[in-house]
């Protein structure tokens, strides 16, 4: 049995509580049980995703080109980028740290870039390949996504603690300014995306 | 009921995920509910009752306290010490260009764990006395709005990265904060990742108990 669709029940859920409600009044509506206004589905979703991914993608190009990091230690002075970093410990034979910095700073934001694309793209043509599988894609894009803050926070954590002024001293550079920038938008844009979406192209 | 209200169904459920509708059937303790059109979770009997959920968040804030005010790390360069906690990790942040980027990572591991102790903290103390919080609504939406910008378990990850890219060339070792941390990771994925639509039906239940 195939089980039936808010829309052709005439029903609709609070976005806030979740609540199962009438959906009969046309002009916007308030949920008798919390008072948030109530929506079909987040309104201009594809439109507010795509410009939230695109603007993240621009700002990922100098959150790896730039610097993240300005290390001077012992009288030796340099900047380090997100990628010198990875080489850096991969090099070091901290093969596991290297992988782990990897995934949060470069394949976790590149396959949210990729996943929420083919998201946007397929949604837009009404397709009904793999809904299932594309259900799941934007599932995990909502799990993994916040770890791409770990750059962003081991930044931060190494700078407060080496502080020795003019013996050795880290302080952040503008490049972590534009990765948590990424983050944030990817995030933002993940949630914009409504995942009904997916399903509305489904025939009935 | 007035005229004009909408007609509601609190016996049905709808996916957020794919809009199918369905009755809702009674959960034993830890089941879980999934969609069979898209396969998301659609709601899951909870194995705490209010009190349990109130202790484990009172313990929460406890352990919160320790976070911040205990150092997460120490470090040692030829006789020199240094040790950092998280305020001033994230205001190791507030400098130069990148300023800006220091408050959404204050948001991430202070403000929004401490907004989501103290609001699952007020509207359970209520709960367990069998009443609804003021501001229950406006508490309930905030927890669901911040639930995704708490990092704790990020947090975490990156303070045990830092200890390992500095011990190549300085004296490391972990403060009492990065227990206090690792705790608080797990107490706030107990209290705070769970389905906030429960509470909507723990208290919807006791409304209509005291209307009876």
């Amino acid at each position: 049995m195939i089980s039936p669709r808010a829309a052709q029940l005439k029903v609709m859920a609070c976005p806030a509580c979740g609540l199962v409600v009438e959906d009969g009044q046309p002009e916007a509506a308030r949920c008798p049980r919390c008072s948030a206004r109530l929506t079909r589905r987040r309104p201009n979703s594809v439109a507010r995703a795509w410009a939230l991914l695109i603007a993240g993608m621009i700002f990922y190009i100098p959150a790896n080109l730039l610097p993240v990091m300005h290390t001077s230690l012992l009288g030796r002075a340099s900047d380090s980028t997100i990628l010198q970093g990875v080489v850096e410990f991969w090099l070091a034979g901290s093969y596991g740290i290297a992988l782990v910095i990897f995934v949060a700073s470069v394949a976790v934001p590149c396959s949210k870039f990729l996943i929420l694309g083919l998201l946007l793209v397929t949604t837009q043509r009404r397709s009904t390949w793999a809904m299932r599988e594309r259900a799941r894609l934007y599932r995990l894009v909502e799990v993994v996504g916040y770890w791409s803050m770990l750059d962003v926070l081991v930044v931060a954590i190494v700078a407060a603690l080496v502080k020795f002024q003019s013996l050795s001293d880290i302080e952040p550079r503008t490049g972590i300014l534009f990765f948590g920038l990424v983050v944030i938008l990817t995030m933002l844009a993940a949630m914009q995306f409504d995942p009904r979406l997916i399903w509305d192209s489904e025939p009935t | 009921m007035s005229d004009g209200e909408l007609r509601t169904f609190p016996h049905w459920v709808i996916c957020e995920h794919c809009d199918s509708v369905y009755r809702r059937i009674a959960l034993q303790a830890g089941q879980a509910a999934r969609c069979p059109r898209c396969l998301a979770p659609l709601y899951r009997a909870s194995r705490l009752d209010a009190q349990r959920w109130l202790a484990l968040t009172i313990a929460a804030g406890i352990v919160f306290l320790i976070a911040n005010l205990c150092p997460l790390v120490r470090i040692s360069l030829q006789g020199l010490h240094n040790e950092a906690t998280l305020w001033q990790s994230a205001a190791a942040l507030a400098q130069g260009p990148v300023a800006l980027i220091a408050l959404p990572a204050a948001l991430s591991i202070i403000v929004v764990p401490f907004l989501q102790i103290v609001l699952l903290g007020w509207v359970l103390a209520f709960a367990c006395r069998r009443r609804r919080a003021p501001g229950f609504a406006p508490a309930l939406r905030l927890l669901g709005l911040l639930r995704p910008w708490s990092m704790v378990e990020v947090c975490l990850l990156g303070i045990l990265v830092a200890i390992i890219k500095l011990s190549g060339f300085l004296e490391v070792a972990p403060g009492p904060g990065i227990w206090a941390m690792a705790v608080l990771m797990v107490l706030i994925t107990l209290i705070a990742n769970r389905d906030v639509h429960w509470l909507w039906e723990m208290v919807d239940d006791v409304a209509a108990g005291a209307a009876a």
